[in-house]
């Protein structure tokens, strides 16, 4: 009866003693997986998420969303050239294949994510070249002055070189075309953790990487990440409440009540810096998907203000999304340079003005289309379609519901396979350049590589091209509110709201909500 | 005709059966309520474009907070009122259930009076065939044959095409003990003089098996058929919960049980609640009449 309580009072002491670096597994579950390892491959926000455990970028965006330093110590414009951004980086570094950390990694990293089939390719339209300085330090020249080049930068990942070229992935993986590479399913990076196992859409576990160079600065309490992607949102709020995952990242909102009221569990919740919305494709001449022959209803302008006004963006809101959105008139989130209150209007729900504007459209009998929507990406993305396909029924407008994993949906957009689809965008770079280069610009090889609407408009594109390179952010923003009267006036896109990040997460968890839905787990301690 | 009827055998032993008889009138009721739907229903729940979304949620007979409609079941996330879903939803259930038996029925039927009459290698070679597809769980087999269609199909064609692909995929899985049922009974016939005297007289075999040797096989296929009605109202209801039977937007039984279990946990119970009891309720009367045929049609049993 003696030995065992010494024995259990030893351990206790012991546990209380090493309490900080007790080894803490993190059981982390959201909707859906990331779509590839290889970190230029997608650029897609829960693809880069597990990339920023794995690898690093320069610099990137802490919890709060303020631009930290990574691999890159610190940064300036020269001071005789404006175009040249000289870069100091950090010394002892390695890759968790034992790999030191050089000039010659950032540059192949930067050049590879400028590849035709890099998806990151539209955040460095703007550079004219990098080049290595000496071990340590690399100059990034852009085309014209780029005062805002390090916000494009923050997802951008270093790869070592000699690894990627030993493992013939020299490419990006074509991940439209279906490819797969040895990079898009192993990783080699310089991150707080290593890539242990991965099954995709099953399970990946990561461990904490005993040589990061972070040590000391970031709490780095958890040692084992195990992140599950569990797609149904009942099987995801019942592994919280069993305590079988400890933090969820997308709960769905209907469930927000019952974890808040559970003891043990929390939510936290913060704007999100993303916005929902539909595209049409309004470039073709004629759709595959819809009940009209010859023509193309969508590339009727009428056609798509009816389709604006016969969304009823407060229901959605009030029913769908249970009051965790904010309604918008414009596909920009409020944190991005460019927003205005004007822009952001709601536009007024008006069923018979969209009636009316059918009819003159002529299409007053309506016709039928097919919408493809994901269900495992943004919160309540198939129910907001759903929502949709009745709003739309009312103005004649038949919606044929195809809902699917994200995995087999972007590449509808990207491949411009989809006549009527639902995206999300984020802006990570907080600038209206961003949405601009992905979304609006002429789709080509560089710009415009998810704009699936076939929208074109040369002027609108040479302002585009124009702000890379433009120095006075005055006439810069000027450049930017003339494009966003151009795109509202075409009613490209129907914005339908920004998100509100819940996450939900044990109570003795101590993380905040990045507004990119962004969580790096170096900065997550235990209570 | 009808005293006859209320005479016989059959209804002196289904009176007498107290469960047969609840679970025979809970059929009719739910075949009544299946079959009158577009005429019962107030609402018509397919139709999206009449559907208001601010009736989302709303509690079984209360108001509405936003509109102050009242359902007799309550709505489920989209407005729909559930009363109506479950009676459409009823419809889509019975109709897949039936359509797949007949389906598996005529091939099962088919086959087993081949194998069981011609024998040799046709008989190996069919039964071999039920013996592989009897290893895999016919849900599974169901799936795979979904997933085929479905990726054959193109995109506009699969919400038209989803309930002929249910049908398809349920009666294909399952025409295995109709096959091994009717191979048996009729090997067993063919043995009997009956069968000799027939090919005697120069009957093709055509005839033999279709006009003489089948309707001796019939009442044991009409107690399959009922149980395999019950399983393939189950198996649709499975398919459409696991997001690959009936869309959203013309939901079964199974599909309305999918959108249910996504407010379970937050208190709206009546969304599952209801499809769920009636999809118990029809697989247990469909399953429990079922028994009782089967144990009507063996005397030995009784």
């Amino acid at each position: 009866m003696f030995k065992p309580s010494i024995l259990t009072t030893a351990i206790c002491l012991a546990v209380s003693i090493s309490g900080v670096a007790q080894a803490q597994t993190l059981n982390w579950a959201r909707a859906g997986d990331s779509l590839t390892l290889d970190p230029h491959a997608q650029n897609e926000g829960p693809t880069h998420t597990l990339a920023h455990q794995i690898y690093e970028p320069l610099l990137h965006r802490d919890m709060a969303g303020q631009i930290t330093p990574a691999l890159a110590t610190s940064w300036a414009a020269l001071a005789d050239n404006p175009n040249v951004w000289r870069f100091k980086l950090r010394q002892n570094v390695q890759f968790h294949g034992g790999e030191d950390f050089t000039a010659d990694d950032v540059v192949y990293s930067l050049n590879r994510a400028q590849m035709d089939t890099a998806d990151v390719k539209g955040l460095l339209t703007s550079i004219q070249e990098v080049r290595k300085v000496d071990d340590h330090t690399v100059d990034i020249e852009t085309k014209g002055a780029n005062p805002l080049l390090i916000n494009n930068l923050t997802n951008l990942f270093i790869m070592d070189s000699g690894w990627a070229q030993a493992n013939g992935a020299d490419k990006p993986q074509d991940f439209a075309n279906g490819e797969t590479s040895f990079a898009a399913s192993n990783a080699n990076g310089t991150g707080a953790y290593t890539l242990v196992s991965r099954k995709p859409d099953e399970k990946t576990v990561l461990k904490l990487n005993p040589n990061y160079w972070g040590k000391g600065q970031f709490p780095l309490e958890v040692t084992e990440i195990v992140y599950t992607p569990i797609q149904s949102a009942a099987t995801r709020v019942a592994a919280l409440l069993s305590g079988e995952v400890d933090f969820v990242q997308d709960a769905p909102v209907q469930d927000l009540t019952r974890i808040a009221g559970q003891d043990g569990l929390k939510v936290v919740t913060a704007a999100q810096n993303r916005v929902i919305f539909f595209g049409m494709e309004q470039g073709k001449a004629d759709l595959e998907t819809d009940s009209v022959s010859g023509k193309n209803p969508f590339s009727d302008k009428r056609v798509r203000e009816a389709m604006n006004i016969a969304i009823n963006r407060d229901a959605i809101k009030k029913v769908v999304m249970r009051d965790q959105s904010s309604p918008t008139g414009v596909i920009m989130p409020p944190f991005v340079n460019g927003w205005t209150e004007a822009l952001d209007e709601v536009p007024t729900y008006d069923v018979d003005q969209a009636k009316a504007l059918m009819a003159s459209a002529g299409y007053g009998d309506g016709f039928s289309i097919t919408l493809n929507c994901p269900n495992d990406r943004y919160i309540n993305d198939e129910a907001i379609c759903q929502a949709a396909v009745g709003m739309l029924g009312r103005i004649g407008i038949k919606v044929n519901l195809d809902a699917k994993p994200k995995a087999q949906h972007f590449p509808l957009i990207q491949n411009r396979t989809t006549e009527f689809y639902m995206l999300g965008w984020g802006v990570p770079t907080f600038d209206s350049a961003y949405i601009f280069s992905y979304l609006l610009h002429t789709s080509g090889d560089k710009r415009g590589t998810w704009n699936g609407t076939g929208y074109s408009n040369t002027d609108v594109d040479a302002m585009i091209t124009s702000l890379d390179s433009e120095v006075d952010l005055a006439q810069r923003n000027a450049t930017i509110a003339k494009i966003w009267d151009q795109v509202q006036e075409d009613v490209v896109y129907l914005p339908i709201h920004n998100q509100v990040l819940n996450w939900t997460m044990k109570d003795n968890i101590d993380f905040a909500v990045q507004p990119e839905d962004q969580p790096h787990f170096k900065y997550l301690s235990f209570k | 005709m009808f005293k006859r009827w209320l005479d016989s055998d059959f209804m002196y032993s289904l009176v007498r059966t107290p469960t047969a008889l609840i679970s025979a009138v809970v059929c009719i009721i739910l075949a009544i309520g299946a079959l009158g739907a577009p005429w019962i229903a107030p609402t018509d729940p397919f139709d999206m474009a009449s559907i208001d979304l601010m009736n989302g949620f709303t509690p079984p007979l209360q108001a509405n907070d936003f509109t102050g409609e009242t359902f007799l079941l309550g709505t489920d996330d989209q407005g729909r009122d559930l009363y109506s879903a479950i009676l459409h939803g009823l419809r889509i259930s019975l109709f897949v259930g039936f359509a797949s038996v007949l389906l598996a029925m005529a091939i099962g039927i088919t086959l087993g009076l081949l194998a069981g009459y011609l024998g040799g290698w046709i008989d190996a070679l069919i039964m071999r065939v039920a013996d592989i597809q009897m290893t895999f769980p016919s849900i599974l087999v169901a799936m795979l044959i979904y997933g085929i269609a479905r990726g054959i199909l193109p995109p506009e064609a699969r919400a038209d095409m989803a309930i002929t692909v249910l049908i398809l995929s349920i009666g294909l899985s399952e025409w295995v003990s109709f096959a091994r049922t009717v191979r048996g009974t009729s090997m067993v016939e063919k043995q009997k003089e009956y069968v000799t005297a027939c090919r005697l007289i120069g009957l093709s075999h055509l005839n033999i098996m279709v006009r003489h040797i089948l309707p001796n096989v019939i009442n044991p296929i009409l107690v399959i058929a009922t149980i395999t009605l019950a399983l393939a109202i189950i198996a649709e209801a499975t398919l459409s919960f696991l997001g690959v039977g009936a869309p959203p937007t013309e939901p079964s039984l199974g599909t309305l049980i999918r959108i249910g279990q996504d407010f379970l946990f937050s208190g709206q119970w009546w969304i599952i609640f209801f499809p769920a009891m009636t999809l118990l309720a029809l697989a247990l009367a469909v399953n429990l009449l079922g028994d009782w045929l089967r144990d009507f049609f063996n005397p030995r049993l009784s």
